[in-house]
């Protein structure tokens, strides 16, 4: 049984079986409204499925919310920026380690004599070349340095699968090439399973090792990108030009 | 270097902010020295209490984001605890103790229940159920009146060394007699000072972050890793204990427990004030709010029967500032402060300096 969510009425995403592996770069495609970022959130635990069931290393995972999931390891980033907005950029991927090194209990410590949290912390902005706004607060950055902060964040959670939800959406051209550098180095890395819904076509192309396509929330191709690129059902699908309900 | 350990590294990062919290601290820590008689001394002890139980309430509110109505439940509950086991039992230190422990127990288990039942529905809703649970339980103690004294609530002793009979030492120092009385204020000021230190090392401990962060965006704090619902309810838990301890002393301070001076709603809209007023976020606001406010509630209207006295010759005015009205100038203080201070006087205060 394939993962289902619906409102009321609607069926955002339909019977949808999939499975991911480590050391490979899974990009999920559709127009807009297909229900990716729904599939998102039913894997990474913000919304609880209708049906089916979420496995990790073959462990049911599917009753654990979202906070117990990010423990086990699988990371999001999401595609509304979605920061601290009062609080500073290093506050922002200070937490995400914090957590990682299990201090969120710690009651009686002072947070800034854990300087190794903060060093770590420093290092994530350093990667995503945010080390330099540090001290700023999250919401007084410009949109494309928000989307930075936003995979530093995800970075620093250190996990196993790492979720983009179009992690270049809104970036200005020259910053692009900086978030696309990480997650082809984080693939170079073997281990690591990555999912990204990405809607710039060259970028799917360059980096993705499987496609999966989804429309109106049915899973309609799954396989090697050349292959389920040129499949007659993903250029309608995909470029929106027919309706393909029952697949 | 030693000051950054006491004061969590929170310092108040404002010279003008910094002058007035020495200026709380040295008038409340030689208090029974520079201002004698009974009534200044009762104002002093108010206020430590109150920046005790602002502080505890200002975790909630100002840190956390959870507005809940049933603070004064906890601070009630610490001070029937104590008054009672003491009316009961008679004026001993055991029964101090006994009473607060079981004071303890019944806020946390209370606040236990409230939290992992409540905290996870919309802010809103928390709001109502604290305000029902805290309605009923002001019912309760004035319906109880066997056990409790009902409205008139109960008066008992407290042990020896706080009688206001009791002498330290037979001379006097400064002019002020070492008396019970004097002991006991010392017993509510250096235990509100620890209890204070001890909530500003909380707020700036990883788990009082973690806090900050769920006020901003519980969500986003949830997909960090942060099981907010427990994070949430502990903060519950920590600030209730501190408000009954706070009502403890109060009861130790005031040798009566009573539904007016712990339970009332009133009270509650004073900490709520007093937090807004101070800034919310900061817990120095609740000292710099609490001296405040307590100081206007007690002295305002003196101040104004002076004012009015002075100013019979003219008709409006006099009548403007009569006694009576202390209230009505209390509220326009509190607009004006909310209007032109959102942050709090805290805020302001450090934003003058960053300009």
């Amino acid at each position: 049984m394939g993962l289902t969510i619906r409102f009321g009425g609607h069926v955002a995403v339909n019977n949808v079986s999939a499975e991911f592996s480590p050391g490979t770069l899974t990009a999920i495609v559709g127009p807009n409204g297909a229900g990716k970022t729904t599939y998102f959130n039913l894997i990474s635990g913000q919304l609880p499925a209708s049906s089916g069931s979420v496995k990790l290393y073959g462990e049911e995972v599917t009753h654990l919310g979202a906070a117990q999931r990010t423990r086990r390891g699988i990371g999001r980033a999401f595609q509304l920026t979605n920061l601290f907005p009062n609080l500073t950029v290093l506050e922002n991927v200070r937490l995400a380690v914090q957590n990682r090194a299990g201090l969120g209990l710690n009651i009686l410590s002072l947070w800034s004599d854990h300087v190794e949290v903060i060093e770590k912390a420093e290092h994530f902005l350093h990667r995503v070349a945010l080390g330099d706004r540090r001290d700023e607060i999250a919401s007084a950055l410009p949109h494309g340095d928000k989307r930075k902060l936003e995979v530093a964040i995800l970075l620093a959670l250190e996990p196993d699968i790492f979720m983009f939800d179009e992690p270049t959406a809104g970036m200005s051209a020259d910053e692009v090439p900086v978030v696309l550098e990480l997650i082809h180095q984080m693939k170079e890395q073997g281990d690591k399973t990555i999912l990204l819904v990405e809607h710039k076509m060259d970028v799917v192309r360059s980096l993705a090792d499987r496609i999966i396509v989804l429309h109106n929330g049915y899973l309609v191709a799954d396989g090697d990108p050349a292959e389920v690129m040129g499949s007659p059902i993903v250029q309608e699908a995909y470029l929106g030009m027919g309706v393909a309900d029952n697949v | 270097m030693m000051l950054t350990r006491i004061l969590s590294g929170d310092f108040p990062r404002s010279r003008i902010l910094a002058l007035s919290l020495l200026i709380v601290l040295a008038g409340l820590a030689l208090a029974p020295f520079l201002f004698p008689g009974a009534r200044a001394l009762n104002v002093a002890a108010t206020i430590c209490i109150f920046i005790l139980l602002v502080a505890s309430y200002d975790l909630l509110l100002g840190y956390t984001g959870i507005v809940s109505f049933a603070h004064t439940m906890f601070y009630g509950i610490g001070a029937y605890g104590v008054g009672l086991s003491l009316y009961k039992v008679g004026p001993t230190w055991g029964a101090v103790f006994m009473g607060l422990t079981i004071a303890v127990i019944v806020s946390l288990a209370l606040a236990l229940v409230i939290g992992l039942f409540s905290l996870r529905v919309k802010a809103i809703f928390y709001a109502m159920i604290t305000l029902a649970v805290a309605s009923a339980f002001a019912v309760l103690a004035s319906q109880l009146s066997d056990f409790t004294g009902g409205e008139d609530g109960r008066t008992f002793s407290v042990p020896e060394v706080l009688r206001p009979g009791f002498r330290l030492i037979e001379a006097e120092v400064f002019g002020t007699a070492i008396n019970g009385k004097l002991i006991t204020y010392y017993l509510v000021f250096f235990t509100a000072l620890a209890l204070f230190l001890l909530l500003l090392r909380v707020v700036n401990s990883p788990f009082g972050r973690v806090l900050q962060a769920i006020r901003e965006n519980d969500f986003r704090a949830e997909a960090l890793g942060y099981r907010t619902v427990v994070y949430r309810t502990l903060a519950n838990c920590l600030s209730a204990v501190t408000a009954t301890l706070a009502g403890a002393l109060m009861a130790l301070w005031l040798r009566y427990a009573g539904p007016q001076t712990t339970l009332s709603f009133t009270i509650m809209m004073d900490i709520l004030l007093i937090v807004v007023i101070g800034g919310m976020g900061t817990l120095y606001g609740a000292a710099i709010g609490s001296a405040l406010f307590i100081l206007a509630q007690n002295y305002l209207q003196a101040l104004m029967r002076q004012a009015s006295d002075g100013l019979t010759a003219v008709p409006v005015l006099a009548n403007l500032l009569h006694p009576d009205r202390w209230l009505l100038w209390l509220g326009v203080l509190f607009v004006l402060s909310v209007y032109y201070f959102p942050t709090g006087i805290v805020g302001k205060l450090r934003n003058l300096k960053r300009s």
